[in-house]
């Protein structure tokens, strides 16, 4: 199985419309909506500078099962909103005109500094509360996972096979009955492929949001992140240490309880007829699917399958009218238009005067040019992370029994999340002098290097054997086998993890061109430490002009670069 | 079990029921287009088709020629673009209540058991588990599919994938049993074995459908199961002849009647619309123009490879140059679908002329088959661009312009004839043909056509 990227992967129509800019532009005006409902309360994440965290390593456990509660309920909320606004895309034109370049760009959009925008909503919402803190950082690990994952599920619906589309209309199916036995079932491994890498990225998340300060008001959520801030606050290398371990039992911990399980469970759903010879195993499926809970399970649900599909008959037939009914829907677009067009236009040059009042519209020059730092650290990783992982990737690739042991070590790696390790990082720049501008590279290649790793090795066994004994036989070895076999080979999985590397480089550098270790403060130029920046002194102006560009740059860099080498791999390399 | 074999006009089925003759289903003045490049490309002109009780009609006709989307139109899937379907008399509008069809493909649930597939249409009507329960098994059993109803589709062979296909559909005892190509993604005995039990229910009356409707492009397959069978032409699809089959059930190939039927179907098939169909409105009738006034729009390129043409050219030369259509289909165990755009090529080609079901070969075309390699390419360069007008379109644009072009240029002219996929697959079938021929050549990274070094200038 190919391994689903976690973010950005393009969609096929690379032409940008005007819809698409519509939407962009919408996009804008909502986070500036957020930002000034929560303008009072002044939010910036800092886990440098919490307070309070007991930092005993015996309230790990505790902190941890919090920690996890917290992954959890995002993922619970982000499966939700997937299938609910994949499916209202899929289903309503009107709705798809709009959602999926909304979804295209909110996943271009730095989900870290969208962060603060969106706490001060949540603040303001529930003034000085924990639950405020606590939606703040599930809002946080949600929005780095649910764009993705519903766009994924849209795409398994619009895909769904048309013989599947035809056999739920051709036998009348309720619209309840098309969704629960026909397009959730076929989207189903997608989704929790998306799911469990979606899963993995937020980590990252959760770390990031559990210490937030408000007004000044430094609040810290118990969890294993804000414990690792204090102690990274307080310099303290050995409960970091801790605070590592714990994070470690974690990932793996829910990979193998968890994900395994349910990803092998999902083989079933499989649109294939026949059996597949490379499925997913899982000790704990086979264990559970050893015991009578099963069984039991299914008689007890049994009943409210049923009473769900009496249920759902209210909704309907699946059924389309044969006629068009076109008049009507043209004039309810152009009200629609015209009404949302207004709000669009009033809500942009209320930003813009705002954006004039508080600061000049010049503010958008500064983030650009240091945009382009970013960019070059971001394009230098993806390169040297390529150069050093596509060798290894391939030799891996090449050896089945190597390539069973490291799959799911890198998909653990990836999943940890790089933050945690900075501070250790930073302690060796700290020691040996390294400049953050050339460290802050590290630090982004610390989480990103892994995808590039992990497609290569999923490439290079998707190698043909025949492929590799026909170079064999011809003697085809050194630099030609690279540049005729492995190279061309590799090559859609190589720009696949690039991708995804590269959109995780791009979040990163908020949280790696600034970093703090025991009151040391190191600093590199760039838009990232732009955007951290601005968070921290509130500075609203700044924030809204920092992530706008750098959405722009992740937009523009999607566009010209990664979608074309999509498009070459998928017509010109795929085997 | 058969009573008579007399020439009748129409459905002879043993055991005739009380309502038989009914109309069920009916189109008339059936069209339906797909959008091209300057307005609509015709897929379906003017049909006016009956389904009646009691009967089983085939609709057969090759790739293209609209017959999956007729019967989806029927079925109510899709929208007629003009023209009525009704059911019973009544104007469809959304899907067909009194139809359940079986797919090519079979369309299970893969993540259903059998039963649980089976009892789908019940549970859509709000069926009670216990009720569903019931009627599906018994439904599996009528299909030979005991012991199988708690497997998993893929646990299944294809034969048996597609008797749950068909206890899906009888299940709900539709008036019409529509079939959608149900044989043929089987293998030659499962299909064989599958279609004589299917005909053994049907004539001993226990089937709960009274009609089916079946859409195929295996001619056999239609003599075989069918009362009435209804040939489309191509482009757009019409009505281009209706045959009915006086024989009784089981029917037996060895039959004297039923070769000659065979051989009558194919002699329509083969009839490069020579036999019928109208001049479209707004396109000039093009079959009495020669080569020379053949262009690209009226001359569709058949979807056939080099390699085929010439094997079959080189079998017919050993044949001594002369062979019967319909046998040569079944010695090659190849489904018309397979053998008739080769056909098609040899003729448009001028290496061989379809006379009377017969294939023969002419000089030239004894010629190719015999050449060697090179001697070969020659033969086919001259046929080509006398004959095959987008290839020789391709070959001028090139010497007329610096000598390369990209395919979209193509692409854009034959869209004002063709839907996007046939524009697609004319192309293909140009770029192989003028590569053998080495006429040009073709780069599929930029997608561009360019004169070959050494071709005629």
């Amino acid at each position: 199985m190919t391994f689903p990227s976690r973010s950005t992967v393009p969609r096929a129509s690379s032409r940008p419309s005007w819809a698409d800019v519509a939407v962009a532009a919408a996009v804008l005006v909502g986070m500036y909506l957020l930002l000034r409902v929560g303008e009072e309360a002044t939010v910036s994440f800092d886990p440098a500078h919490v307070t309070k965290v007991d930092t005993s390593p015996a309230e790990l456990p505790y902190y941890a099962a919090r920690s996890l509660l917290r992954m959890f309920a995002a993922l619970a909320v982000s499966v939700t909103f997937a299938v609910g606004c994949a499916y209202a895309a899929a289903h309503s034109r009107r709705l798809e005109r709009v959602l999926i370049p909304a979804l295209d760009i909110l996943q271009s959009v730095p989900v870290l500094g969208f962060l603060t925008v969106a706490v001060a909503g949540f603040v303001s919402l529930f003034p000085g509360s924990t639950p405020a803190l606590e939606c703040a950082s599930i809002f946080a690990i949600f929005t780095s996972q649910a764009w993705n994952m519903a766009f994924g599920f849209y795409h398994s619906l619009i895909t769904l096979p048309r013989e599947l589309d035809e056999v739920s209309r051709s036998f009348r199916f309720t619209r309840w009955m098309r969704f629960w036995k026909v397009e959730l079932p076929a989207g189903a491994i997608g989704l929790v492929w998306n799911g469990m890498m979606s899963f993995g990225g937020g980590w990252f998340f959760l770390v990031a949001s559990e210490a937030i300060s408000v007004s000044g008001h430094k609040h810290a959520l118990p969890g294993v992140g804000s414990f690792a801030g204090t102690a990274i606050a307080d310099g303290d290398l050995g409960k970091v240490g801790w605070a590592v371990v714990t994070m470690a039992v974690m990932v793996v911990g829910v990979n193998f309880f968890f994900w395994r399980p349910l990803t092998a469970w999902t083989e079933r759903f499989k649109n294939e007829q026949s059996g597949a010879a490379d499925v997913q195993r899982s000790l704990v499926l086979d264990v559970v699917r050893r015991s009578s809970w099963p069984a039991l399970l299914g008689r007890l649900l049994r009943p409210i399958a049923e009473l769900l599909g009496r249920a759902g008959r209210v909704l309907g037939v699946d059924d389309r009218p044969l006629t068009a009914r076109r008049r009507r829907g043209r004039a309810v677009d152009l009200v629609l238009g015209v009404v949302a067009g207004g709000l669009l236009a009033w809500g942009l040059a209320d930003l813009l005067g705002y954006l004039r009042h508080r600061t000049g519209l010049g503010v958008l020059g500064e983030p650009f040019l240091l945009g382009l730092a970013t960019l070059a650290r971001v394009l230098v990783l993806v390169a040297v992370a390529m150069l050093v992982w596509v060798p290894v990737g391939v030799r891996i690739g090449f050896s089945p029994r190597l390539a069973r042991i490291a799959q799911p070590v890198v998909q653990v790696l990836a999943s940890f999340p790089a933050n945690f390790l900075f501070p250790l990082a930073t302690w060796l720049f700290l020691r040996t002098g390294v400049s953050l501008n050339v460290g802050g590279m590290l630090l982004m290649a610390l989480g990103a290097q892994w995808y590039i790793l992990f497609n290569t090795i999923a490439g290079a066994s998707a190698i043909p054997t025949d492929l590799r004994e026909a170079m064999d036989d011809l003697g085809v070895r050194g630099p030609q086998r690279w540049r005729r076999l492995i190279i061309p080979g590799v090559f859609p999985y190589c720009v696949t993890g690039a991708i995804t590397a590269s959109g995780g480089a791009w979040n990163a550098s908020i949280v790696s061109e600034t970093v703090t270790f025991g009151g040391t403060t190191l600093s590199a130029d760039g838009l990232g430490a732009y955007i951290s920046r601005a968070t921290a002194e509130g500075d609203h102006p700044r924030l809204i002009a920092g992530v706008a560009v750098m959405a722009v740059y992740v937009v523009g860099l999607n566009r010209l670069l990664w979608r074309r080498l999509h498009r070459l791999a998928r017509t010109r390399y795929s085997l | 079990m058969a009573s008579d074999a007399g020439p009748a006009p129409a459905h002879h089925r043993p055991r005739p029921r009380p309502a038989d003759g009914e109309v069920l289903l009916a189109a008339h003045g059936l069209s339906k287009s797909y959008a091209g490049a300057d307005g609509e490309l015709p897929v379906l002109a003017g049909i006016d088709l009956e389904v009646r009780a009691g009967e089983i009609v085939a609709l057969l006709g090759r790739s293209g020629s609209g017959k999956s989307t007729l019967l989806r139109c029927l079925a109510g899937l899709i929208p007629a673009g003009s023209g009525t379907v009704t059911y019973r008399g009544r104007t469809l509008d959304g899907a067909n209540p009194g139809t359940a069809m079986v797919f090519q493909t079979f369309a299970l649930l893969p993540w259903l058991t059998v039963q649980q597939n089976v009892e789908l249409g019940l549970e859509a009507r709000g069926v009670p588990a216990r009720a569903r329960a019931a009627a599906a098994l018994q439904a599996i059993d009528l299909i030979g599919l005991d012991g199988f109803k708690s497997a998993y589709p893929k646990e299944l062979s294809g034969g048996m994938r597609q008797r749950v296909g068909f206890a899906r559909a009888l299940v709900v005892e539709p008036d019409v049993l529509m079939m959608d190509e149900p044989f043929s993604a089987l293998d030659v005995l499962t299909a064989e074995n599958l279609r004589g039990e299917l005909m053994e229910l049907w004539t001993s009356g226990q089937f709960p459908t009274r009609a089916f409707l079946l859409v195929t492009h295996d001619i056999e397959e239609a003599v075989l199961m069918a009362d009435r069978i209804v040939v489309l032409g191509s482009r757009p699809g019409s009505l281009k002849a209706a045959f009915d089959v006086p024989m009784a059930h089981p029917r037996d190939r060895g039959a004297p009647g039923f070769g000659a039927l065979v051989d009558a179907v194919y002699r329509v098939m083969t009839g490069r619309e020579k036999a019928a169909a109208p001049a479209l409105p707004g396109r000039p009738g093009h079959e009495a123009g020669g080569p020379a006034r053949r262009t690209v729009a009226t001359t569709p390129l058949p979807r056939a490879g080099v390699d085929g043409l010439s094997g079959l050219a080189g079998i017919l030369a050993r044949h001594g140059d002369r062979c019967d259509l319909a046998d040569l289909a079944e010695d090659l165990g190849l489904a018309t679908d397979d053998l008739l755009p080769l056909v098609d090529a040899l003729d448009l080609l001028g290496f061989a002329v379809v006379h009377d079901g017969d294939l023969l070969l002419t000089p030239m075309g004894r010629g190719f088959a015999e050449a060697d390699v090179q001697e070969a390419k020659k033969i086919f360069a001259l046929a080509v661009l006398d004959t095959a007008p987008l290839v020789r379109l391709i070959l001028t644009s090139l010497q007329r312009g610096d000598g390369r072009l990209r395919a979209g240029f193509f692409r854009d002219l034959l869209a004002h004839h063709y839907t996007g996929e046939e524009v697609v697959r004319q192309l293909e079938t140009a770029t192989d043909w003028g590569r053998y021929a080495e006429l040009y050549s073709y780069d599929a990274g930029p997608e561009q056509y360019a004169l070959d070094e050494g071709s005629a200038g």
